[in-house]
């Protein structure tokens, strides 16, 4: 588990790797929001946190289609299927990676950017911690969709479309959370709210990713 | 331990290829399947790999002791020859790739990226990623596309050395590797009427 997750670290860190596709986007996303919006600070501290948060769950989702689809091409996914290591935990270490280099520099960032959103003081750490809550069910989510249309050419709108709904309930509690926490009222149940999905994905949705990996693999 | 294959039946995208299929390879032996293009060669092969499950049947002793290698090598282009072949080795539980670099000679390639090796180079490390594996069934499809003479021999070099050790395998090809080997042909075993029943196993129909 261990190599393969070396693996595909090291694979993301090289050239085409993939590695800041998301951060980038993100950057570009709230970058552009003020521009669009116009200078009226009040209105962008308004709407900074479900900003933020759409930012980074749109980056999440526009690296999802490398996260299976190269291993397929190339073989790799076949090899591993017969490798002794077993699916479920294979495509667990897959959603790690990605959080790794995609969803981990989004919360890294979030607070920078909350500067030029004029995100009120008291909603960063907040911000950070609904982040670092909601962003691994984006990507273990992400790994079902991507399992389910691996087998597909061009198969990133169809995953697009049937990964944003599972999306939207984390998206309305970590955006909440981040919410609450910058008006200054408390952010306690959105939060836990959060966390439970997290924490519900990670147990469960490895076993229907590898569920529905078997079946398009043969 | 023996790979034996009773009565098995294969399907294709929901459509039965091949029906009463039955084999036995005993340690130390090899098997070449034989067949026209499209007979079901692949497709035998991956429900032997436990890839897709098989219609009907039974394959006994090839549970965590198969090596697959199919059309695709499962090389990562951005990653170099032993950092490949080092990935597979830990994935199987294993850490010498010296005696697979060697057998393939290899060796000079060490530092070269994947993406950079010609076919018959990728083919070779592809082949070289079983003997890491340290299984003792090696299940190959086609493994001597792209390879040349002297690779052949590399190849046919590698799976006596795996026999001698008490391996097996099974190999589908069309060229004649020199290995003291039994020949099965696949073509008399397509499906007929009664396998086509009971061949819609998708889920999702």
């Amino acid at each position: 588990m261990i190599a393969l997750l070396r693996r595909d670290l090291m694979l993301a860190f090289r050239a085409g790797g993939g590695f800041g596709l998301g951060l980038a986007f993100f950057l570009i996303v709230t970058v552009l929001v003020p521009f669009s919006v116009g200078p009226q600070s009040e209105l962008l501290s308004t709407i900074a946190p479900g900003v933020l948060w759409l930012g980074a769950l749109l980056a999440c989702l526009l690296s999802l289609d490398r996260l299976l689809a190269l291993d397929f091409e190339d073989g790799t996914l076949d090899l591993l299927a017969t490798a002794p290591l077993p699916l479920e935990a294979a495509l667990s270490v897959k959603a790690l990676s990605h959080w790794l280099t995609t969803g981990l520099p989004l919360v890294l960032a979030a607070p920078v950017l909350g500067l030029m959103l004029n995100l009120a003081p008291s909603g960063f750490m907040w911000l950070i911690a609904s982040l670092a809550l909601g962003t691994p069910a984006l990507s273990v989510i992400g790994t079902f969709g991507a399992a389910l249309t691996v087998g597909i050419k061009r198969g990133g709108l169809l995953m697009s479309l049937l990964v944003l709904p599972l999306y939207v309930p984390t998206l309305i509690f970590g955006a909440e959370a981040a919410r609450r926490g910058a008006m200054g009222l408390d952010p306690g149940t959105p939060l836990t709210l959060l966390a439970g999905i997290t924490l519900g994905t990670i147990a469960l949705m490895p076993f229907a990713s590898a569920a529905v990996l078997r079946m398009t693999l043969r | 331990m023996t790979l034996s294959i009773q009565n098995l039946a294969v399907a294709r995208g929901g459509v039965p290829v091949l029906g009463n299929v039955s084999f036995a390879i005993a340690p130390g032996q090899a098997l070449i399947l034989r067949g026209p293009n499209g007979a079901g060669k692949t497709t035998l092969l991956r429900t032997i790999a436990g890839l897709q499950k098989p219609l009907s049947g039974v394959i006994e002793g090839a549970d965590e002791t198969i090596a697959y290698a199919g059309h695709a090598d499962g090389l990562k282009a951005m990653l170099s020859v032993a950092e490949n072949l080092q990935f597979w080795a830990q994935v199987f539980g294993h850490s010498d790739i010296e005696a697979a670099l060697a057998a393939y000679q290899l060796g000079p390639l060490i530092d070269r990226l994947a993406g950079t090796l010609s076919a018959g180079q990728k083919r070779r490390l592809g082949l070289a990623r079983l003997m890491v594996t340290g299984r003792r069934v090696w299940v190959l499809d086609e493994p001597t596309v792209s390879l040349d003479a002297d690779a052949v021999a590399m190849f046919a070099a590698a799976v006596t050395a795996h026999l001698g050790a008490g391996g097996m395998a099974l190999i589908a090809t069309h060229i004649d590797l020199g290995l003291n080997a039994q020949t099965f042909d696949i073509t008399p075993y397509r499906a007929t009427a009664d396998t086509r029943s009971g061949a819609s196993d998708e889920a999702f129909l």
